[in-house]
């Protein structure tokens, strides 16, 4: 049955602006922040002042088709927040104290300037750094500012150890594909679902490490799954915990966090030795089939099911199911990024994807690159960097995939080691550009605290007062939401464009920033006639040898669809030279990944298993002490990681940190249902709430992560509680794979016990920023 | 029992109802509903074991006294917003007796405003 489709379209125009009563309708994309990895359209409704004062969901929009999440629909509670950052701030007492002064924009670049010059002149522009947080709007002027501007190599996510989200499985395909993949629920094309002639159901979808409808990760809503399931698909999910999707799947695979590549390479053992898998692909278009046949004998199916907790007939089951699914499909996540053994866990995937035949068909797992193939990403720029600035991107020295350019970012432990060691070479100012590190992404984040504490020149560009910013910066500056930036957006297809319909104060698009400080600091590195937002998109189209103008993509509706082929391996649409095959040495699919081979065995060029490097079987007197596995990073509906804790609606549903414990691990160990509970290892503790969850294994622990409480007092030691609830107190840096890639992050153990009056006595933040930390780092 | 047939109401598939509250924040935003206060509110089954071994975990949002089927949004051509944003598309508005014509499997609701 088709839902949804009563809208009454006279009242949605097709175009840009129009006028309903007293308020201005804008029809455009949106992207963060506030928000996160989606570009939904919606419709920004606003008032003869430009102040935003409703959306709604675009009906004609064929990627959300009208609807939208709750994040959006308080967007004007967000974007009028009385404590949004309104112009350019600089620090005059101690960093910590919150003392600030306005200055204007001038006096803000005009500090930037001399700094800049200073660290160039002194130490070289490889002395200056930039990060930015996930999925953000920002990369291109994050990326083209750092490169032309400061005239370093440097840029990452910030302090995310092993660069472990996405980076890992995008870095992975490109070595084994040459592309991207993306689970195929038709978004690549204007007809969606049975009005594509092509698409076709998946039968079988995998949900693997990932809550799709909440999370809508990696440019994927996840409620095309749920349309996929209204016309027929059937589920396996794969998660610890028994998500509303995996309570509707035919299968749930409730594994132990951390061994999903245990389980990739049981099922790749049951699929090969069954025979089940696709002989014509395997023979055309793979390289190094028997040699995965031969690596995955040991990984039997005993075994897996045994390491992943989980009972052999389900393994085998899953198996069975995928390899006969025509099509199947894998919608993968963050669990696969988030272990030690990121890349080996990907591969396993996807060389299951690859010998079921489900690679670049429709219902499938589809190839894909950004939209129009411009370079809008962390390399947005890079050609301005200055001969020999680009060999010195810290990490490329160690890992031979960022060397080669398989990665497209400096790696982000080794920027943390340069920090604290000044090798290979010092760095001096950090530029900080929508990433509120020490209450989300950085792993460690007390050692991440104190080794930005102690740089010379910290600029925070952001939307509200971070505790990143409180503790760190010298400089913050406001950035301007999503509706108050002309952009484009480019991040797979459609091609949209951001149109710009309000202001706010003095906060600026960050792009306006970049451009801005080029004037001053390398005019030569930018065209002169760029000095508008508009101006860099229309450059950067021009640039990239798009056909269309900003305004044209405007009038044309403000998204524009790509043809979009499948099995363009078939059709010479993957390599350069126009030949059939992949973008690969091999010019195959590789099972067996040649690269890492020809590099010097840097990788096993096979999907290979090992243990979490703490766990139950890896440490198993530490797990006497520390006896619960503990697992963190999931997503909540109110919340992009650490955004929206100011959002009154986003607290009214969920005002608290929350961990799920089974009941009887509860009883085991003491708790009640709503206690605040101390949550520990040997690295450090933080406390959330208890809430019971009976479908976890009882021996699993799952906890939030992003939590900072603006309500709370901002200067130190309180600081806005960043570091109480916060679960990278006790996750370590430097715990990545052999290419550089992975971070422990879903796989840890750790001990909880209920908070009391008598052990509470110094919160988490008040022990990092007054005592020093937990006592653990050097 | 013929005035049931000119009164209007949703029609909810709950099958496919994935709890993510946009239905409770799209009313509370057209009502400017204050903090404490829904038009229309989530209501949860589970997750429990079923002795077959399956689960049951359902999701249902049930329209409270302050829902008026955004009887203003209505005047003007649009549908309720909690219709109009719902992500799992299982919400629809319409006269009652329409909407009974739409039942076709199990889980499905209708309320009456």
């Amino acid at each position: 049955m088709k839902y949804n489709n009563a809208y009454n379209f006279d009242l949605y125009p097709k175009t840009l602006r129009w006028q309903e009563g007293d308020l201005t309708a804008t029809r455009t994309t949106m992207w963060s922040g506030p928000g996160c990895h989606n570009g939904c359209q919606l419709i920004f409704y606003t008032d003869k002042d430009g102040k935003l004062v409703k959306v709604e969901g675009d009906p004609n929009s064929p990627y959300n088709q009208g609807r939208l999440c709750l994040r959006c629909l308080e967007l004007p509670e967000i974007t009028n927040h009385q404590d949004r950052l309104k112009w350019p701030l600089k620090r005059v007492g101690e960093r910590g104290e919150n003392k600030w002064e306005r200055i204007s924009w001038d006096e803000a670049y005009d500090i930037i300037a001399e700094n800049v010059r200073k660290f160039q002149k002194e130490t070289g522009p490889e002395s200056i750094v930039s990060m930015m947080g996930t999925g953000r709007n920002v990369s291109q002027a994050l990326g083209q500012n750092q490169y032309a501007n400061f005239g370093g190599p440097d840029v990452c996510l910030a302090f995310l150890s092993g660069d472990s989200c996405m980076n890992p499985r995008v870095a992975l395909c490109y070595v084994m594909m040459g592309n991207i993949n993306v689970a195929d629920m038709s978004q690549f094309r204007e007809n969606r679902y049975e009005d594509d002639s092509e698409w076709a159901a998946p039968e079988n979808i995998i949900v693997w490490g990932n809550n799709p409808v909440v999370s809508n990760s990696d440019c994927f809503l996840g409620h095309w799954i749920v349309e996929s399931m209204k016309r027929g698909s059937k589920l396996t999910v794969v998660d610890p915990k028994l998500t509303w999707m995996a309570a509707k799947a035919d299968t749930w695979l409730r594994i132990r966090p951390g061994t999903d590549a245990a389980l990739a390479l049981g099922m790749l053992n049951v699929i090969i030795n069954e025979d089940l898998y696709d002989h014509d692909f395997v023979e055309k278009w793979t390289h190094g089939f028997e040699e995965l046949k031969a690596c995955v004998q040991e990984y039997t199916p005993e075994r897996m099911a045994e390491i992943c907790w989980i009972n052999k007939h389900d393994l085998v089951d899953a198996a069975r199911t995928y390899a006969n699914a025509k099509p199947g499909c894998i919608q993968w996540g963050l669990a696969v990024d988030q272990s030690k053994i990121g890349i080996s866990t990907a591969q396993a995937i996807m060389c299951l994807v690859g010998i079921c035949g489900n690679l670049d068909i429709p219902g499938g797992n589809v190839l894909i690159d950004q939209s129009a193939n411009l370079n809008f990403s962390y390399g947005c720029g890079i050609d301005t960097l200055e001969p020999g600035m680009r060999e010195k991107r810290l990490g490329d020295d160690k890992f031979i995939l960022k060397t080669y350019g398989f990665g497209s970012t400096s790696q982000s432990d080794s920027v943390l080691e340069a920090i604290e060691t000044g090798l290979p070479h010092p760095v001096r100012m950090l530029w900080l550009q929508s990433a509120n590190p020490i209450a989300n992404m950085a792993q460690d984040a007390p050692r991440v605290y104190k080794a930005i504490k102690s740089m010379e020149f910290v600029v925070v560009i952001d939307l509200f007062m971070t505790p990143t910013a409180v503790a760190l910066a010298d400089l913050v500056l406001p950035a301007a939401m999503s509706h108050e930036r002309d952009c484009i957006r480019v991040w797979y297809d459609p091609l949209r464009t951001l149109s710009k319909c309000g202001t706010y104060y003095e906060a600026k698009e960050d792009e306006q920033i970049g451009i801005d400080l080029g004037k001053r600091l390398a005019p030569h590195k930018w065209p002169e006639w760029v000095n508008t937002t508009r101006d860099f998109m229309n450059w950067k189209l021009q640039e990239g040898g798009v056909p269309w103008t900003m305004e044209e993509i405007e009038a044309e509706g403000g998204m524009i669809y790509h043809p979009f082929n499948y099995k363009k391996y078939e059709k010479g649409l993957c390599r350069m030279d126009g030949e059939p095959g992949f973008n690969t040495p091999t010019g195959k699919f590789e099972l067996f990944i040649t690269v890492f081979e020809a590099f010097g065995n840097v990788a096993p060029s096979l999907p290979y298993w090992e243990e979490p490097p703490e766990s139950p079987y890896s440490t198993p007197e530490l797990f006497k002490e520390y006896p619960l596995v503990l697992t963190t990073g999931h997503r909540s509906f109110e919340f992009f990681h650490s955004e929206h804790r100011n959002s009154k609606t986003s607290r009214e549903l969920h005002a608290n940190p929350l961990f799920d414990i089974h009941p009887e691990a509860a009883e085991k160990f003491g708790i009640t249902e709503g206690q605040w509970c101390w949550i520990e290892n040997r690295m450090g503790r933080f406390r959330q709430i208890a809430r019971f969850d009976i479908t976890l294994d009882p021996r699993v622990i799952r906890a939030e992560h992003g939590w900072w409480f603006p309500e709370k007092e901002a200067a130190e030691p309180t600081l806005f509680g960043v570091f109480d609830s916060n679960p990278n107190n006790v996750i370590p840096q430097f715990e990545y794979g052999p290419t550089g890639y992975g971070a422990p992050v879903k796989s840890l153990i750790a001990k909880v016990y209920a908070c009391t009056e008598e052990n509470s006595k110094i919160t988490p933040t008040e022990q990092v920023t007054k005592l020093g930390g937990f006592g653990y780092v050097k | 029992m013929s005035n049931n047939t000119e009164r209007y109401g949703l029609l909810i598939d709950y099958e496919y109802c994935s709890g993510c509250h946009v239905c409770e924040v799209a009313c509370k935003k057209e009502h400017d509903l204050t903090v404490g206060q829904w038009g229309i509110k989530i209501h949860q089954d589970g997750p429990r074991q079923l002795d077959n071994g399956r689960w049951e975990y359902t999701y249902i949002p049930v329209p409270t006294s302050l829902c008026d089927l955004c009887a203003d949004r209505v005047k003007g051509g649009k549908l309720p917003n909690c219709v109009h944003h719902c992500q799992a598309g299982v919400m629809v508005y319409g006269k009652i007796s329409e909407l009974a014509e739409k039942v076709d499997k199990d889980t499905m609701a209708i309320f009456s405003r």
